[in-house]
């Protein structure tokens, strides 16, 4: 698909959405339907959210300050954040934790996680390894929390958890924050989850977390489930969210059990750990890109560039404002990074290899530009073939490239346009972004 | 008195009228049942947006959902079909064909490779974190010495914390010989190692471990790449769970497109998914599925039945 292609298409498909009827709602719905399935959030939960959805979005009467799209966009996030709440507050005070999961969901690793986070807000910590059942459980753990100043208990031949519990509750009893790690297992495997409740009994800890890996798919629903009814959880911990999967299965879990979702693991360190934000974690789910901190860092990017939207709107869109625009953008990251974190009024169907390109192309159009006069920036209609050729000749580039440059000039200039004619619902966002 | 006979007699005569009514038109809708009718693609595309839910559930990814469904769509509309027959008979029907080519077409028969192959096999796994590489490779062991094969394992995950002495456990467990360097060590060289172990003493097998990786890292998957330049293993094995849903798109396409797998094994089947993944994971990759995992014992892994799974994902096994 060529540059210009696309960015009419981008023109076209947010143009298209500045009524809101039922065929647009409807379409909507199915968008959001997609992105759903696609995060792994249980199809009866999709279900369920598309119907709600398109009731509210006909129904209720339109937030004064956003438009259709937009409203559209905050009642499905409304829903979403209904499900999944607002995180859990975990008080910095004397207290225990557990943690239960499936198998190689990140329970160990996470224990330590949390255990680091205790002791950078200075609380006297430690962990107890109470999985006997996974070969090297005990090792792991150990070596994990050894350099960090956190307190360890385990007994390494040991295959009764109960007692290693019983007996690590007496030898950590000057700890503040006691942290048990079991071994994995799921709602079929009767005897452990028998041991799971046992332990629970004996351990009688104040937050019980279940790990869930971003991955989990269609099962996640039913498991959290069984975890819930044997202990009673009360907080999801997300791990592994630094690769592509969504995390739509601990949504459907987090709805399943209406328990909230308390952490975020987004790698294999032991500071890859974040408290959870509902506002990212819907945006991702949506393949909405994170919205929010886009808008901030757009705002300061061009709070410092005098890039002048007065000008632009009047239909003067130059060479100069375009280098303007691109500076901007290359200050906010790769193109691409940038056209993810939009919402989906702008995910239109561009293929990866065309950012890549652009993304090259801008630097070699920034060459190219250097080498023009201030004139010829400031009114790119005069530049003929012999301009051409002393262009390219002075950025050491070809004249293909020069009239590259200028195509992307004047379809750039037509956005503008189509942006000023007022047609675009979203032009105040657009504006930011200088387009 | 006469009234009532009256009554009866019509309530009678209505009662044939009704009857002979109900055997015309049954003729008449076996005359059309015979008939056929060409399938348009709006009749087609109301019954795949169920069976796409279905698949769905069954935790196939959309992406391949996508797929299928139009491979579907275009064996099925314009083709012509008895009325009497069922359009969604016709299409689960259609959906199996094309479930069965994709899994016959790249079947493969895993002891038979070892078999015939020069001996030592190097077998290298690969993964994401926490999918089973370290259990699988367990359980394959176990698997290849119960055919009277000789194994030696390379401790090639350096990275986890307790990896080594994890997989020492397994070995330790099953009496297979462990070769391992120190945590944090080159894992390229300990597999070196364990291949020259195997030829010197005439062992079969080689079964490599590696570190779970995210294939978002690209220094991570180069490392990958290093290990492979190195020890050039015969077969690369990507192992994935069957309880993650569409990340396993992303993840098979990866490894497949960087690294480049000959096969695949779907762990933690006991857990209970329907087990679509394999359908995703076989779709973006075409290689074979070699083995279910279905619990944490050595025993825990079974051969990839395409039929069984297909049944499972449909909800027809009787189990
Ligand atoms: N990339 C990534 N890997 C993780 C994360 N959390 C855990 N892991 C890895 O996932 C694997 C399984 O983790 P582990 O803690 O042993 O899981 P457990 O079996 O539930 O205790 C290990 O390789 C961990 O390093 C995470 O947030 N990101
Ligand atoms: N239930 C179940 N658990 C499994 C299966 N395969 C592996 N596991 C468990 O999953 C966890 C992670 O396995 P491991 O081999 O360490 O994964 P790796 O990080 O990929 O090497 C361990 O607790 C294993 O016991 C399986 O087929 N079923
Ligand atoms: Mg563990
Ligand atoms: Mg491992």
């Amino acid at each position: 698909m060529k540059l210009g292609d696309s960015l009419r298409g981008i023109v076209r498909k947010i143009a298209k959405s500045s009524k809101i009827d039922k065929y647009f709602v409807e379409e909507m719905v199915r968008d959001i339907q997609r992105a759903l399935l696609q995060a792994d959030v249980n199809v009866r939960h999709v279900m369920q959210l598309s119907k709600n959805l398109k009731e509210r979005a006909l129904s209720e009467d339109l937030h004064p300050r956003l438009n259709p799209r937009e409203h559209v966009i905050k009642v499905l996030y409304d829903e979403i954040v209904d499900i999944i709440g607002k995180g859990v507050e975990i008080p910095l005070s004397k207290q225990k934790i557990m943690l239960v999961g499936l198998q190689g969901s990140g329970k160990t690793t996470t224990v330590a996680k949390l255990a680091k986070y205790f002791k950078n807000k200075n609380l006297k910590t430690a962990v107890i390894c109470a999985d006997t059942f996974r070969p090297g459980a005990y090792d792991q753990l150990s070596q994990l929390v050894g350099e960090h100043g956190i307190g360890f208990y385990g007994e390494k031949r040991e295959k009764d958890a109960i007692k290693i519990v019983k007996n690590g509750l007496k030898a950590l009893k000057d700890y503040e924050v006691i942290i048990a790690d079991t071994a994995g297992r799921h709602a079929l495997e009767e005897d452990l989850i028998k041991e799971m409740i046992d332990l629970e009994k004996v351990f009688q800890p104040d937050y019980k977390f279940l790990v869930l890996d971003a991955a989990i798919g269609q099962l996640a629903s039913k498991q959290a489930k069984a975890f819930h009814d044997a202990i009673g959880i009360s907080g999801i911990i997300i791990t592994k969210f630094d690769g592509t999967a969504k995390g739509g299965g601990s949504l459907s879990a987090s709805k399943e059990t209406s328990i909230p979702i308390a952490f975020i693991g987004t790698g294999e360190r032991i500071d890859d750990l974040e408290k959870f934000d509902p506002e990212r974690f819907v945006s991702r789910l949506l393949g909405m890109g994170d919205l929010k901190s886009l808008l901030e860092k757009a705002e300061e990017v061009f709070a410092e560039e005098d890039l002048d939207p007065k000008a632009l709107l009047k239909g003067k869109f130059t060479l100069k404002d375009m280098y303007k625009q691109m500076e901007a953008m290359n200050k906010m990251g790769p193109i691409n990074k940038i056209f993810d974190m939009l919402p989906f009024g702008f995910n239109f169907d561009v293929k990866d290899d065309m950012f890549e390109t652009t993304q090259e192309k801008m630097a070699k159009f920034k060459v190219i530009m250097d080498s023009m006069t201030d004139e010829e920036l400031e009114n790119p209609k005069i530049i003929n073939t012999s301009r051409i050729h002393r262009i390219a000749r002075g950025s050491g580039t070809s004249p293909q490239e020069v009239k590259e440059l200028l195509k992307y000039h004047r379809t750039m200039k037509n956005v503008m346009k189509s942006l000023k004619s007022g047609k675009i619902p979203f032009k105040k966002l657009a504006k930011k972004f200088g387009m | 008195m006469f009234d009532f006979l009256k009554k009866r007699f019509n309530k009678l005569k209505k009662e044939l009228d009704e009857e002979v009514e109900i055997s015309t038109s049954q003729k008449v809708k076996s005359l059309i049942l015979e008939q056929e009718i060409i399938l348009d693609e709006r009749k087609v595309s109301k019954i795949l947006g169920e069976l796409e839910l279905i698949l769905l559930e069954g935790d196939v990814a959309l992406e391949v959902v996508d797929k299928i469904s139009e491979e579907l769509k275009a064996n099925l509309v314009g083709k012509k079909k008895k009325i009497g027959v069922r359009l969604s008979n016709l299409v689960e029907h259609e959906l199996i064909k094309v479930l069965k080519k994709l899994f016959y077409s790249s079947s493969f028969d895993f002891y038979k490779y070892i078999e015939e192959r020069e001996k030592p096999v190097v077998i290298l796994f690969v993964g994401v974190n926490g999918t089973g590489k370290t259990t699988t490779i367990a359980k394959v062991a176990k698997k290849l010495m119960d055919r009277d094969h000789s194994v030696v394992i390379a401790a090639g995950d350096t990275f986890r914390a307790g990896a080594i002495e994890q997989i020492e456990e397994h070995a330790t467990n099953l009496g297979v010989k462990l070769i391992k360097h120190k945590a944090g060590s080159d894992p390229s060289a300990v597999i070196y190692d364990a291949i020259q172990h195997a030829r010197a003493k005439k062992i079969d097998i080689v079964l490599a471990d590696s570190a779970g990786r995210m294939h978002t890292k690209k220094n991570l998957l180069d490392q990958l790449e290093k290990i492979k330049r190195i020890n050039s293993p015969d077969l690369i094995v990507f192992v994935d769970e069957s309880t993650a849903g569409n990340d396993c798109v992303e993840r098979a396409r990866m490894f497949n497109e960087t690294v480049g797998i000959d096969g695949s094994i779907l762990t933690k089947l006991d857990a209970d998914p329907k087990g679509g993944s394999a359908i995703s994971v076989a779709y973006i990759t075409g290689k074979p599925i070699i083995f279910f995992g279905i619990g944490q014992e050595y025993d825990d892994l079974i051969e990839f039945d395409a039929d069984w799974l297909i049944d499972r994902i449909l909800g027809k096994n009787s189990d």
